[in-house]
Order: C-alpha cells, then sequence, then structure tokens
C-alpha cells in the first residue's frame, strides 16, 4: 500500500490461512480508544492467522499421511507409471475426514469461543470509535455554525 | 446471458489450450468448482455460491445453485442458436467470437470455469484499500444479505400466503413479503457476520464481501439491524403479531442457534430444516391470522424437503467440512446422512397425501405430485445405496425443480374456499329466499 494512504489495506488470501491479512493505517492523532482498537485487530489477526496456518498444515499433512498409508495398504505405488500423485476416492478420503473432525472437535470448540469475543469486542469497539468520531464532528459542526 | 457475457469478456480472449488439458487431467472436484465458480461470473453482479452450506431457505444456497441450473440452460440454448449463422457473412468478429465458442463448448465447463477463475484471481492477487465505495454498496449489501436466497425465502412465503384459505389481500401479501424479505436480510447478515475466517477457508464462501474486506463488521452489524428492525415492526404492526413474532424466531433461531450450532453438533440440520419450514408458515399467518393445520402442513413440506436437499449437497462438500471444523452428517455420520434423506422423500409423498385431507387442496394434488415425489426419492434410494457423487449430484438438482413444481402445483390444486362458500352460500339462499316468500 502506499505510503500516503490513510486507510487500512487488506490483501490477498495468505497461502496457509487463507485469510486476509490487513495492514492498519496508524494515525498520529490517534485516540486512546482507536489505539485499543487497532491493537485488537491486530491481535485478532494474529491469532487467527496462526490458527488457521497451523491448522491447515497440519490437515494437508494428515492428507498426505492417510494417502499414503493407504496407499501402501492396498499394494500401490504414491505415483503411478505416468509420475501423476495417485489419490483416492472420496468414499476412502471420507474415513479421514470423519477422524480428523473429531480429533479437531475440542481444538474448534476453544477457537470458536475466542473467535466470538474477539469479534465482539472488535465490533464494539469498533462502535464505540464511530460513536466518539460522530460526536465530534457533530461539535466542530455546530462550532463552524 | 453466456453469449452477452462472453463478448463482454472478448479481452480475455486467448485461453491456452495447455490450462484446458491440465483442468481436464486435474481432480473432478477442482472441475466442479471452477465450473460453479464460472457459473457464478455468469451473473453480472454478486452471487452466492452457497453450495457448501446448508441450502434452505433462510439459510444459504438455495438460490444460487437453482439460479444457477436455469442460466445454464439458457446458456446452452444461446450456444445452439448461434451455430446455425450462415457461414457467407462471417466478419472477422463473429468468426472469432464463434470459434470462442466452438472452442467454450468443445472444452465445455473446463474451458469455460478458466477464463473467469483466471480474471478474479488476478484481480485477488492485489491489495486493496479498505474505503467503502458508495457505488460498490448496493453489490456488497445484495451479497452480504444474500439476495437471492432472500427472494428464494420470500418466494416460499408467498407460497404459503396464496395458499391460505382467504381472500387474496394484496396489501397484505406485499407487506408481509417486504417484512421477510427484510427479516431475511438481516439473519443472513449476522451469519455471515459470525463466520468470517470459516468462509475464508471455504472455496464456495470466500468471496463474500466481510472475507473480502468490502464492508466492516460494524456497517454489517448496523445493515442487519436497519433491516430486522423494520422488518420485524413491519410484520407485527403491518401484518399481524403472530407473523412478527415468527420472524424474530426465525431470526434467532437462524442466528444464534443454527450459526453456533453448525460447529459443535450435527443437530444443527434439524434446526436448519425448522429455519427453512417457518417462511411459509409465516406466509399462511400473515393471510390467515392464525396457526392452521394446513399452515403446519406446508411448513412440513418444507421442512422434510430440506433434507435430501442439504444432504446430497454436502456429500460433495466433505473435504472442507472437515477442514473447517463443520458437524455435518456427511462427515461425522454418512449412513444416517443418506438415511436421513431417503426418509424424508418418501415423508413428502405422505404430506402430500395429507393436504386434500386437511382441506387445503383436491385430492388431484396427491395425484399430480406423486410422479415428481416418487422420482425424488427414487434419486433418494440411489443415493442412499450407492452412497456416490454422482447419485449425491442427481438428488441435489432434483430437490432444486422439485420444490418450485411441488408448490406449483399445490397451488393448481388448491381448494378453493369459494366451493365451500357457496355451497353454504345456496342453502343459505334458499333459505332466505324461502324466508323472502313468507316474510313480505
Amino acid at each position: 500500500p502506499p505510503a500516503h494512504s490513510r486507510k487500512d489495506w487488506i490483501g490477498p488470501p495468505d497461502k496457509h490461512s487463507n485469510l486476509r491479512p490487513v495492514i492498519f493505517y496508524v494515525s498520529p492523532e490517534e485516540s486512546p480508544l482507536e489505539r485499543r482498537l487497532r491493537e485488537a485487530r491486530q491481535e485478532a489477526q494474529a491469532c487467527d492467522q496462526c490458527f488457521w496456518a497451523r491448522h491447515n498444515r497440519a490437515f494437508h499433512q494428515e492428507k498426505e499421511e492417510f494417502i499414503y498409508s493407504r496407499l501402501k495398504a492396498k499394494g500401490l505405488e504414491v505415483r503411478d507409471e505416468t509420475g501423476q500423485k495417485a489419490t483416492l476416492n472420496a468414499e476412502e478420503m471420507a474415513d479421514f475426514y470423519k477422524d480428523f473432525l473429531s480429533k479437531n472437535f475440542r481444538k474448534h470448540m476453544q477457537y470458536n469461543r475466542d473467535w466470538y469475543k474477539r469479534n465482539f469486542t472488535i465490533t464494539f469497539l469498533m462502535g464505540q470509535v464511530a460513536l466518539v468520531r460522530a460526536l465530534r464532528w457533530l461539535r466542530w459542526k455546530k462550532k463552524n455554525v | 446471458g453466456l453469449f452477452v457475457w462472453h463478448l463482454k469478456n472478448t479481452g480475455i480472449r486467448q485461453v491456452p489450450c495447455r490450462f484446458v488439458h491440465l483442468c481436464r487431467v486435474a481432480n473432478d472436484r477442482l472441475i466442479t468448482f471452477q465450473y460453479f465458480n464460472f457459473l457464478k461470473r455468469m451473473y453480472v453482479t454478486q452471487y452466492n455460491k452457497d453450495l457448501s452450506q446448508r441450502a434452505k431457505p433462510k439459510s444459504d444456497s438455495v438460490a444460487s445453485p437453482f439460479r444457477e441450473l436455469q442460466q445454464l440452460d439458457q446458456g446452452k440454448k444461446v450456444i445452439h442458436k448461434i451455430r446455425p449463422i450462415s457461414p457467407v457473412h462471417q466478419p472477422l468478429s463473429e468468426t472469432s467470437s464463434r470459434n470462442e465458442l466452438r472452442e467454450m463448448k468443445s472444452a465445455a465447463e473446463t474451458d469455460e470455469s478458466v477464463t473467469p477463475v483466471r480474471a478474479e484471481s488476478k484481480e485477488d492477487r492485489q491489495w486493496k484499500e479498505m474505503k467503502l465505495r458508495l457505488d460498490d454498496l448496493p453489490g456488497v449489501l445484495a451479497r452480504l444479505s444474500k439476495i437471492k436466497l432472500t427472494a428464494l425465502v420470500v418466494s416460499t412465503a408467498s407460497a404459503g400466503f396464496a395458499m391460505a384459505p382467504v381472500p387474496f389481500d394484496l396489501t397484505c401479501f406485499l407487506l408481509a413479503s417486504l417484512g421477510t424479505g427484510l427479516a431475511s436480510c438481516a439473519a443472513n447478515s449476522i451469519n455471515q457476520f459470525f463466520e468470517v475466517p470459516f468462509d475464508s477457508n471455504m472455496n464456495r464462501t470466500k468471496n463474500r464481501p466481510l472475507v473480502r474486506g468490502q464492508i466492516s463488521p460494524l456497517l454489517a452489524v448496523c445493515f442487519a439491524a436497519s433491516c430486522g428492525v423494520p422488518g420485524i415492526t413491519l410484520l407485527t404492526l403491518g401484518v399481524n403479531p403472530l407473523t412478527g413474532a415468527l420472524g424474530a424466531f426465525n431470526i434467532f433461531l437462524y442466528t444464534c442457534c443454527y450459526t453456533p450450532m453448525k460447529r459443535m453438533s450435527i443437530a444443527n440440520t434439524w434446526v436448519g430444516a425448522v429455519v427453512g419450514a417457518i417462511p411459509p408458515v409465516m406466509g399462511w399467518t400473515a393471510a390467515t391470522g392464525s396457526l392452521d393445520a394446513g399452515a403446519l402442513l406446508l411448513g412440513g413440506i418444507l421442512y422434510s424437503w430440506q433434507f435430501p436437499h442439504f444432504n446430497a449437497l454436502s456429500w460433495g462438500l466433505r473435504e472442507d467440512y472437515s477442514r473447517g471444523g463443520y458437524c455435518m452428517m456427511s462427515v461425522t455420520h454418512p449412513g444416517l446422512c443418506r438415511r436421513v434423506a431417503l426418509r424424508h422423500c418418501l415423508a413428502l409423498i405422505g404430506l402430500s397425501t395429507v393436504a386434500p385431507v386437511l382441506n387445503i387442496t383436491t385430492w388431484t394434488f396427491p395425484v399430480i405430485s406423486l410422479p415428481i415425489n416418487l422420482y425424488i426419492s427414487y434419486l433418494g434410494f440411489r443415493f442412499y445405496r450407492d452412497a456416490d457423487r454422482s447419485s449425491s449430484r442427481k438428488l441435489f438438482f432434483c430437490s432444486l425443480w422439485h420444490l418450485p413444481m411441488l408448490l406449483l402445483v399445490m397451488f393448481t390444486c388448491k381448494k378453493s374456499f369459494l366451493e365451500k362458500e357457496d355451497k353454504g352460500d345456496l342453502l343459505g339462499g334458499n333459505h332466505g329466499r324461502a324466508m323472502e316468500i313468507r316474510l313480505p
């Protein structure tokens, strides 16, 4: 994002976490409330990024291991004659999906709780900031009129 | 549709054959997703690909796949029409565009899916300023409120209104439809507000406005409130309090029960089915002001319909659900998933038979609806037995046309309340006339 920009910028989805990173604009006249909001958003972004990157990486890794072990059990090689990666069909993968979901259930529960809390806090702070800004603007208008 | 869109995008003409080959060789699922992505692009505006989440009114995806299918048919028709253009008069542009069409037709879905995906991904890779542009706002809000799904919800509510055995009141109908639509917009917006990181990780939902940062969460909540409050107020004051209460309850059920439950237990499917069943009940109560057996029957029909629809849909999305942490029957209890779908297909036959018993329709309704109900039950049975991708897709696409057709047939077989009244009048009239004779 350009240096002179006074807005936040959002980027393309991250390769691992699929979340879009945001670069926050730090205003020189940032009020304490606005700073709290920005820091909350940065912290939330970091938490989400960390969680999903790790989670997705684990998913892909475990999926590869599963495919490998299943292929081995069937007596097939990972790559067939043409050099293509052999895959299992959806029905065979179903066991893996079920397993993965149940293994990560508690992790998801914890993340859900945190996510809802963070989401509400950030939105509430946004509301406060917006309200303060609106009042400031009204006061400025009254002064000028 | 298809033709026009393609001409508009003639900038991206050259699709390298290599890429097409790659797509052909690629995973079947990838092609399907891209195919659906392409169908998404066919819409000039936004499009909610709600295939992965529940496809039911007031939740997700019903509208999109249904419309997609329609558009696809139109597209195919267009292609067929263009071909027989006489080869005599051929300006260069026509040839190239026809070549493109031929290329498209031969490569079918893969080719089409490639172009829009590439265009989209180029745009995606750029950093964007997080500023809300006013001219973008209508599009963003439409996507936020899942406008196409909302339209379907409103149409099921209208069906409920139309089936009620009372004289048709246009004002009431319009107010009820508007109120339901606003309530649905509010519910959908809150749903998206709650699901940002999960939506980012699923192919179907990764282009939603909050995920892309096109709108701030605060604005999304304000929009939801500014739709929900007037919507429910309109229903309560402009129609009747019962409808308003149902609307408010449905918003609560969808946002506070179904949405969190999706990540906690497979029971979310049943809750979601109730969410989908309530709009026609609302339509009925808007017309009559009371919760009759007829309202419950209509709700029951929609409730049962949700299961073959959603279970078939979710069968193809197991990977995304598993990775995203969604507790869906198709992942954790696949046998149950298929059993429930079949069970409810059969229930639809039963419910259609109950309709004339409750005096909502004539006896022609179960007879005429039997073929389509049997067909969906057959597909449900195939899904139950085969448990594979093709049977799930067949069942899903069948459910898309099955519901509108069933509701249409129901409406045409509606037992006119005038019939009953006429009989009553006849007797009363005779009596009256007899009275008149006696008492001058």
